[in-house]
């Protein structure tokens, strides 16, 4: 076990906190409030076309920091081992990790370690908690969201969960299908940075845009009305839902937001955001209604007619026909 | 993209939509048989685009709504055993059963798997050699040959540990149905596309003839959907009663030989009963002698099992075009799709699940301009 942390975990993590080799790492207090968060990660198979449960984990917290405003700092790690699991497979994760962490300006100061029999775990799972800092007054929550607001994504949808569908199932599609899975935690920095009032930030991750709008909706007691037709989808994701059954609205996300913004910034956001790598098919794609206590999400089809986008009540299920 | 988007072309839409509403002189009923079809509808807002004359009726294209609860307390069981592993397609696993759903089974610790094809559930058996490998195979026309061919497969590699839950069913039986019902009221058809793909079109046109109705060949996407309307109120207007085919790039007349030919060599022709509608002769398709092996309810003894409706549920009803689903006292109130009385709500392909999701506020179907947002 010594050695597999040593062996595996320092040497892809080292930092001088981790180096400190203590229960706890110390770390100084940038004195402005902070924003916490965790989430474990039990993706299957580890390892998909643009990203693996690694990247995964260190991109997932990050990106929960960002949707405060926060710029992340540190990340926690902990992995629940299932015996047997290749040594190679681990060593993989944890230099795919140390990379996601050097790409999303974050460290890995602390981790955990834990060997559960085997058919006992699905080869590896992993939690990480992160801290980041806010270094501004401003609230972003569902609560700031108004009437008029303008709903924004910053790139096109549904690539991590057809993604890692095709490599659980076996599917081959023509164009390999990679993740979006992605930090965002620059570009929201980036945003504030230029001005830009940013009312409400929301990851799109399991339930895709569907449940994000719908979680938002709810909490801020508004009526929100989406356009299909403004709603980036590629078109080889399309196809692949359309064969399975599923739609692009509802499948997870690794590194897409939904923005909610005041009009009069839009040309200034959609400059920034398409401006950066993760942005660069940022689109409008609908706008804020009045209040509406059931929270509703609308949508309008392509053909002009309005229904309610729900959320789903369990996973999406591939049809018979 | 290329095959959807020019089928969701707003103006063209519109343009068919005018067309409709200039020829339609008085009411007709339409019924559109396939669950998918039913979806697109209530998503796309196609029913919101025709003059008020027009009713759009449900048909029992859902092959999930229809296969009877005995079938699906038979997957139960089965499930539920060790030995086995169950495969089935994925809208399969919450239709609830009398007691509970196949994802319960699952969570109770049943080895059940989602497959995309029968043919997956083929490699189950030849990997897993110590273990009994049940495919759920229920469809129409449409899912028949495949399932024809994982059993054909089976047959010929001699694969001992792999078994068909077989209710399959067929279109034109039901539409007879439909049809000599005295209550019916559907004037006019919007054939299933994909089955017509696979069947061709000819076992139509004596239905056509006797009951006197248009029936149209119809796709799935919103144009498609609205053109084959507009072939049916034609007709409707004109007297006439043809089968057409509005969805010539996929059927052919003839449909698909090699197909059709899968499905004569392995099944034939039975009675089946349908979920919420009761027993329909010659409207199913059951194993044939020499395939009787694989066959599921004999290898694991439950042919005698039958079961009773939740007398609740008017999903017979609803599937025959005789209600609607928000006509229903227990639509969205005792029946939602985390809690179904029947199958119309708990498959996501029902007409009722597609109400609940697209529907369930009085203030939408309305159509409106685009461009509101930017």
């Amino acid at each position: 076990m010594h050695e597999m942390i040593s062996g595996v975990f320092h040497a892809a993590f080292q930092n001088p906190m981790l180096d400190t080799r203590h229960d706890a790492a110390v770390l100084a207090s940038p004195g402005q409030r902070l924003a916490f968060t965790t989430d474990s990660y039990v993706v299957h198979p580890l390892f998909f076309p643009g990203g693996d449960i690694g990247s995964l984990a260190v991109y997932g917290t990050v990106n929960d920091l960002a949707m405060s405003g926060a710029r992340p700092l540190f990340i926690s790690t902990g992995f629940i081992i299932e015996e047997g699991l290749p040594m190679e497979t681990l060593v993989r994760i944890a230099r795919s990790m140390s990379a996601a962490a050097q790409k999303a300006c974050v460290q890995i100061v602390t981790g955990d370690t834990k060997v559960v029999e085997r058919g006992k775990g699905d080869g590896v799972y992993i939690n990480t908690a992160g801290i980041g800092v806010l270094e501004h007054d401003s609230v972003i929550s569902p609560l700031e969201v108004r009437p008029g607001d303008l709903i924004l994504v910053n790139g096109d949808l549904g690539r991590h969960g057809m993604a890692v569908m095709a490599s659980r199932e076996g599917l081959e599609y023509e164009s390999e299908i990679t993740s979006d899975s992605a930090p965002l935690a620059t570009l929201v920095q980036k945003l504030m940075g230029a001005g830009v009032p940013l009312h409400c930030l929301r990851d799109i991750t399991r339930g895709g845009l569907s449940a994000t709008l719908n979680e938002i909706a709810e909490a801020a007691g508004l009526n929100f009305l989406i356009e299909e037709d403004l709603i980036p989808v590629r078109a080889d994701v399309r196809g692949a839902c359309e064969i399975l059954g599923l739609d692009p609205l509802y499948v997870a996300c690794e590194g897409r937001l939904v923005l909610f913004i005041p009009e009069p910034h839009l040309k200034q956001a959609l400059a920034v955001l398409r401006d950066d790598p993760c942005g660069k098919q940022a689109a409008v794609i609908g706008r804020v209604r009045g209040p509406d206590p059931r929270g509703l999400v609308c949508s309008l089809s392509p053909i002009g007619v309005e229904r309610v986008l729900d959320m789903l009540s369990g996973e999406q299920l591939p049809r018979i026909c | 993209m290329k095959y959807l988007d020019e089928y969701r072309d707003p103006a063209l839409a519109r343009k068919i939509s005018r067309a409709i509403h200039r020829i339609t002189t008085k009411p007709h009923v339409i019924m559109e048989i396939c669950g998918g079809q039913t979806h697109a509808i209530v998503k796309f807002g196609v029913d919101v685009l025709l003059p008020g004359q027009i009713t759009l009726v449900h048909g029992p294209g859902c092959p999930v709504c229809v296969t009877p609860l005995e079938l699906i307390d038979k997957a139960l069981d089965i499930a539920a055993r060790p030995e086995v592993i169950f495969c089935s397609f994925g809208d399969m696993l919450r239709v609830p059963g009398s007691g509970k759903d196949l994802l319960t089974v699952k969570a109770e610790g049943g080895d059940v798997r989602i497959v995309y094809s029968p043919l997956d559930a083929l490699s189950l058996a030849k990997a897993n050699p110590s273990r009994q490998v049940v495919f759920f195979a229920i469809g129409f026309e449409t899912t028949a040959p495949g399932n024809a061919m994982a059993v054909y497969q089976a047959y010929q590699q001699q694969i001992k540990n792999f078994f068909m839950l077989v209710s399959h069913v067929l279109v034109p039986p039901a539409m007879r149905a439909i049809l000599s019902s005295p209550q019916n009221r559907v004037e006019g058809f919007l054939a299933a596309g994909h089955v017509c793909a696979v069947m061709g079109y000819e076992e139509y046109i004596p239905i056509a003839r006797e009951f006197k109705v248009p029936i149209v060949v119809t796709g799935f996407e919103p144009l498609d959907i609205l053109q084959g309307i507009l072939m049916v109120v034609r007709q409707l207007e004109q007297g006439r009663y043809e089968v057409e085919n509005q969805y010539s790039r996929a059927v052919k007349r003839g449909g698909n030989a090699p197909a059709q030919e899968i499905i004569k060599e392995v099944f034939e022709v039975a009675p089946r009963k349908w979920r919420g509608v009761g027993d329909i002769p010659h409207s199913g398709l059951k194993l044939r002698e020499q395939y009787q092996s694989f066959d599921a309810e004999g290898r694991f003894g439950l042919s005698g099992m039958t079961r009773e409706e939740p007398e609740e549920c008017i999903s017979g009803l609803i599937l025959q075009g005789l209600k609607k689903p928000g006509e229903c006292p227990a639509f969205g109130q005792r029946c939602t799709p985390q809690h179904p009385l029947g199958a119309t709500m708990g498959s996501s392909e029902g007409a009722c699940a597609a109400y609940y999701r697209y529907r369930r506020f009085t203030d939408f179907g309305k159509p409106r301009e685009r461009g509101v947002i930017s």
